[in-house]
């Protein structure tokens, strides 16, 4: 068990936004949190690297490894924010920091939690760049996002995330911004970091389709429960919860999708 | 025919930039009664053909006519043509946050010179609360706030409503009620309806006909159940094949490699050519005709 949710309750303003969240994410595998906007999916992946808004209480236990990262020291909790546990938000126009170049941005992180060099960085930057498949990496390196296009910049927004060999990735709503066909390469780049590198990964999304082309696991949220929860092909085929049910009705068109032919519903 | 859009060319001009030219020749026709949904990745110049057939960007060539007479550019005269309206993407930025939503509506009214008809009816139309008339738009959510949209742009009683990425700034819950409300709505009122997203499976859902943009041109039209049934210009393939699909069994999309080139600079022979996977010699050198669908592929011999 890499990262172990139990309990998770955040309070905000006198409003409970989560009501016990329990969640368990593994080494190498994609976790998937489905649920509509104000379930609570995004507040559950703020809380574990403590960037819960301003005046918010949160109670329970966020495990990693052996830490209790709710109750953790400031001092400690940075080092872990970035250095275990990383993110990736939904929009890489706003995520990423117009004025600073894709390098800057890159190494500032790793050079603070890994005490790399300057030329040490810049080299594993521009491994990473590639990793990513960023083409002409080193080009890249010295340019700013708004060169970039928006899968481009969500690739980068990953590579940042992936800088300090996190142990835990946490991805909200990485592909909502972007087009389908992007959506398509960034999906596959996240399932083949995840498998490759051993990451645990709490995707973050309420589109069923993403969730089921990658996550392993799907857990469903309502009203900062979390309803159901278990592999992937249980909970989107015979959805145990009527809320779970109901989602996957709500979705347009029949299961069958593009290539089966048939009119509108 | 209400709406025809015949080899429309739209071109951005900026300063010390070369000219962009977000539409080039795109042709298309919106019956009244008809929901036509114009689909497409995002810098392909959906959004600018919207505009453009409001009057809202000059046009560089080509025609737009509505029954019969051409759409002239908005200027600061009081607009002659307002049988077309729009719902435009973000519902944040296109209410006056200043003003009662009940005024905004009656400003509609006001223009079809309607006196019959008040603002709360036509919240009452779009499933709102009569009382809301009164509120402000920093009261209500995303969806709410694009339900007052529709509302403002259906009491100028249009011919032709224009729907610009309508849900996309919405939540996934709201996303097909909103649109299902829109196709409804200009449906009952015989009016035609424009439709431009870049979601494949809302379109399918409220479209009579799809069209697919492709770097400023239309590279295929059909009728919806077709389209998705037997998609055949290989753009409409990749895009199709690329939308992930809830059914459990953990397939990864297929990938479109490659980025939308710049529009600035497009591709010789077939703009589609360098991220074709069928791509044959004469692609690159002509670029297909235009028709339902423009592929060297599909072209009668």
């Amino acid at each position: 068990m890499t990262l172990e949710i139990t309990g998770l309750k955040v309070s905000l303003g006198g409003r409970d936004i989560l009501r016990g969240v329990d969640l368990h994410l593994e080494k190498g595998r994609v976790h998937g949190l489905a649920g509509e906007s104000g379930s609570g999916k995004t507040m559950t992946g703020l809380a574990v690297l403590g960037l819960l808004p301003h005046g918010a209480r949160a109670t329970g236990r966020i495990d990693l490894g052996g830490r209790d990262l709710l109750t953790l020291p400031p001092r400690e909790l940075n080092k872990v924010r970035g250095g275990q546990v990383a993110m990736v938000f939904q929009d890489p126009a706003t995520s990423l920091h117009p004025m600073l170049s894709v390098g800057r941005q890159l190494t500032e992180h790793m050079r603070h939690h890994l005490g790399l060099g300057r030329a040490e960085a810049r080299a594993r930057a521009v491994e990473l760049l590639g990793k990513v498949r960023i083409p002409g990496a080193e080009e890249a390196y010295g340019r700013f996002p708004h060169q970039f296009s928006g899968g481009m910049r969500q690739r980068i927004a990953i590579a940042i995330a992936l800088a300090c060999s996190p142990r835990v990735l946490i991805a909200d709503e990485p592909t909502t911004a972007l087009d389908v066909t992007v959506q398509a390469g960034v999906l596959r780049l996240l399932r083949g970091l995840c498998d490759e590198l051993g990451l645990a990964v709490l995707l973050v999304t309420h589109d069923l389709g993403v969730m089921s082309a990658i996550a392993d696991e799907v857990s469903v949220m309502k009203d900062g429960l979390v309803v159901e929860t278990g592999p992937r092909g249980q909970v989107l085929r015979e959805p145990a919860h009527a809320y779970t049910r109901s989602l996957l009705d709500a979705l347009p068109g029949e299961p069958g999708g593009p290539a089966e032919p048939g009119g509108k519903a | 025919m209400t709406l025809q859009i015949e080899d429309l060319v739209v071109e951005h001009r900026s300063p010390g930039r070369p000219v962009v030219r977000a539409v080039a020749g795109a042709s298309l026709t919106v019956s009244p009664g008809e929901v036509v949904g114009l689909v497409g990745e995002s810098g392909c110049g959906k959004s600018t053909l919207a505009r453009a057939v409001c009057g809202l960007n000059p046009v560089t060539g080509g025609s737009i006519t509505f029954e019969g007479r051409p759409v002239t550019p908005l200027g600061l005269r009081r607009r002659t043509l307002t049988a077309v309206q729009m719902v435009f993407q973000d519902p944040y930025a296109s209410l006056n946050p200043r003003r009662r939503v009940g005024d905004q509506i009656a400003d509609g009214l006001r223009t079809a010179g309607d006196r019959a008809t008040t603002p709360a009816d036509l919240l009452e139309r779009v499933g709102l609360p009569r009382e809301f008339a009164a509120r402000h738009p920093h009261e209500f959510s995303g969806g709410q706030r694009q339900r007052i949209a529709i509302a403002r742009a259906l009491a100028a009683r249009p011919r032709m409503l224009i729907g610009d990425e309508p849900i996309s700034a919405l939540d996934a819950s709201a996303q097909a009620q909103v649109a299902t409300l829109m196709r409804d709505l200009a449906v009952d009122s015989g009016a035609g309806l424009l439709f431009i997203s870049h979601d494949l499976s809302v379109v399918r859902l409220i479209a009579d006909r799809i069209a697919v943009m492709y770097l400023g041109r239309i590279v295929e039209v059909g009728n919806t159940a077709e389209v998705w049934a037997d998609p055949r210009h290989p753009y409409t393939r990749a895009l199709l094949q690329a939308i992930p699909r809830p059914d459990g069994m953990g397939v990864l999309p297929a990938e479109l490699p490659g980025d939308v080139p710049d529009p600035a600079n497009p591709p010789a022979g077939c703009r589609f050519h360098p991220r074709c996977p069928l791509a044959m010699d004469v692609c690159r050198e002509k670029e297909p005709a235009p028709g339902p669908v423009a592929c060297w592929l599909h072209e009668p011999a």
